[in-house]
């Protein structure tokens, strides 16, 4: 019996991060710290596109499947990138804590993730460092709470309308 | 104070265009839309490059949410020396009615009726992408019947043709040609009535749903669609006599909106605006779904990635959408027009009529709806307006547990501060235009 039988097999990883296959897609879970490393290494692997930056509320769904030696946080923000060249996809997987709502921003590898980056701080109140001006994008700035966390009822808050319009000066 | 320490203080910060004085320099270079990062040295064999005015030279002017040519509610805050634009903000939320919230309350039968609102003139794409997302979760996305494949195919190429079709009248009125406003209007009231007569309604069709689509063609569909196919293209041929050599038009299109290459793919532009630049991307060549790959069509590029390339682009788009659609009719397939599998299927009306487990199968489905097993799935698909995806993480229950669409337009939009930067006032409506953004889609 060789050594090989009796070895563990050894989990796929890519860029030193883990790399699973979901319904036939990659996927990379790569942790807070190695989030931008993992970006810069696949955009000099020709991956010059940010298709889409958004995140995940796990609160009331645990148990989800996550591949060894990556912990599951409450928060979830999952990037799509785009190799044009190669005609190829990439997901990434970052868990984000609750306790620490932060990561940071790909603004400086992927321009295109400015407005996305934005959309998730407003939805769930992921704060993205070193974004050049993150504010909310599609509620008003006056409003209250996150409205896509999954402790955000839906249709049983009073409407908030904006008030408080600051006086035009000269008048 | 960090970002982070003002968001924890509470005082959220303003969303507007605010003086020069009181932002970063970070957030200068966002509004004035440089886009790629170069070094010192790089930058210095540029020269002087020119110095903008003080705060006394410029203004701040909104331009909507309520001006005609913004296509909705899109707000944008511009910053003016006399009339050049030096940097431009856009400003979205007023459209926003938290339709991904809404998602996670329905259940994978009744979502179709939710996208289909987001990109509105696109509404068949919307629905294709989450149906498609919902079957490769489901695992049955290969044995999607033949006849509702094809069915797919035919309406989303012919919502391409409506689209586009809108798109040329709102561009050619925003231009001043006013007599394409009506011109485009016509001919996908055309294609918005063949529609009507499959779907049941004009618009929000909810026809195309997770497991193939709601009813087969209707009878005599064939010559409605020949009828289309007969009557747009010589009207395609009045578009070019009126517009495209046209002198004005061209004056006013050509060389405004400049946008290059890496610049749109570092934005993540998609559609018709990468394609502009040169790059020959489009989902349905490059990663191929549906039966595109069996089908004959030219991906139509650009070489200047200006707003006049964007017009000749769609225009041009048309006429392939044409021809596909031609060889959609040669190749219709009989056969079946959903899946019958019974969990993701209805009986068939005529059954609940003698069966009770039928009226049972029925009501179960329509009222609890079918469970999707555990997972998460990003399906991408060519919409008019470039690459719409769905992404959708299920937790094993009838409803998704996130779903999230992917819009070309919210994405295509941070494309304006770079595409008016130094340009007049006049030709950011032609910009605007150019970008064309559906703020349904935009807000969702």
């Amino acid at each position: 019996m060789s050594n090989d039988d009796t070895a563990q097999p050894v989990a796929p990883t890519m860029h030193g991060v883990p790399l699973t296959d979901s319904l036939g897609q990659r996927v990379l879970h790569p942790s807070r710290e190695q989030y931008v490393k993992v970006l810069r290494a696949l955009l000099d692997e020709t991956f010059t596109m940010c298709a889409d930056l958004t995140a995940v509320d796990y609160l009331t769904h645990p148990g989800r499947t996550l591949p060894e030696g990556v912990v599951a946080e409450r928060f979830e923000v999952v990037v799509n990138l785009l190799s044009i060249e190669r005609r190829e996809r990439i997901r990434l997987r970052v868990q984000v804590s609750e306790a620490d709502p932060t990561i940071a921003s790909a603004f400086d590898l992927y321009p295109g993730t400015e407005a996305m980056e934005r959309e998730a701080y407003d939805m769930f109140g992921i704060v993205f460092t070193n974004h050049p001006d993150l504010t909310r994008i599609l509620m008003p700035e006056d409003w209250d709470g996150h409205p896509l966390r999954k402790d955000f009822d839906a249709g049983r808050i009073p409407v908030q309308f904006s008030t408080d319009f600051p006086a035009r000066s000269g008048s | 104070m960090s970002i982070v320490d003002v968001i924890r203080s509470g005082n959220e910060p303003e969303q507007g265009l605010k003086p020069r004085s009181q932002i970063t320099a970070r957030e200068l270079l966002r509004e004035v839309g440089s886009v790629l990062r170069m070094s010192e040295a790089e930058a210095a064999k540029l020269g002087d490059l020119p110095v903008d005015p003080s705060e006394d030279q410029t203004m701040i002017i909104n331009m909507g949410p309520q001006h005609p040519s913004t296509h909705g509610v899109l707000r944008l805050m511009l910053e003016l020396q006399g009339e050049t634009v030096l940097r431009c903000k856009p400003i979205i939320g007023y459209l926003h009615t938290g339709m991904e919230k809404t998602g996670e309350q329905l259940t994978f039968m009744q979502g179709g009726t939710n996208v289909t609102r987001m990109d509105y003139l696109s509404p068949l794409n919307n629905e294709l992408v989450f149906s498609m997302a919902t079957e490769k979760l489901l695992g049955i996305e290969n044995d999607i019947p033949e006849r509702a494949v094809w069915m797919r195919m035919l309406l989303s190429e012919l919502n391409r043709m409506s689209s586009h079709l809108l798109f040329l009248a709102t561009n050619g009125m925003d231009i001043g040609a006013v007599s394409m406003m009506i011109y485009g209007w016509r001919e996908r009231e055309e294609v918005l009535r063949f529609f009507q007569k499959v779907t049941g309604l004009r618009m929000n069709h909810n026809f195309i749903r997770p497991g193939g689509v709601a009813a087969d063609l209707p009878a005599g569909w064939r010559d409605d669609v020949l009828h289309l196919l007969d009557a747009i293209p010589p009207r395609l041929e009045e578009y070019d006599v009126l517009m495209t050599g046209q002198p004005i038009w061209r004056d006013r299109l050509q060389g405004v909106g400049v946008i290059t290459a890496q610049e749109a793919q570092a934005l993540g532009a998609t559609g018709p605006i990468l394609r502009s630049t040169g790059v020959p991307w489009d989902l349905r060549r490059d990663m191929p779904y549906l039966r595109y790959p069996e089908v004959e069509f030219d991906v139509v590029v650009g070489s200047y990635g200006d707003a006049f390339d964007r017009y000749a682009i769609r225009l041009n788009e048309v006429r392939e959408s044409i021809r596909i659609v031609h060889q959609i009719l040669d190749r219709m397939p009989s056969g079946d027009y959903r899946i019958q599998n019974k969990k993701v299927t209805p009986p068939p009306r005529a059954r609940i009529d003698e069966s009770m487990e039928a009226l049972i199968h029925h009501f179960k489905i329509f009222t609890e709806g079918f469970k999707v097993p555990e997972g998460e799935v990003y399906v991408a698909i060519e919409s008019p307006r470039g690459e719409i995806g769905c992404y959708i993480a299920s937790d094993g229950s009838a409803t998704p547990y996130r779903m999230h669409v992917r819009a070309p337009s919210f994405v295509n939009i941070q494309c304006l501060p770079h595409m008016m930067r130094g340009g007049l006032v006049a030709d950011a409506v032609a910009v605007i235009s150019s970008v064309d953004p559906v703020l349904g889609e935009v807000d969702r």
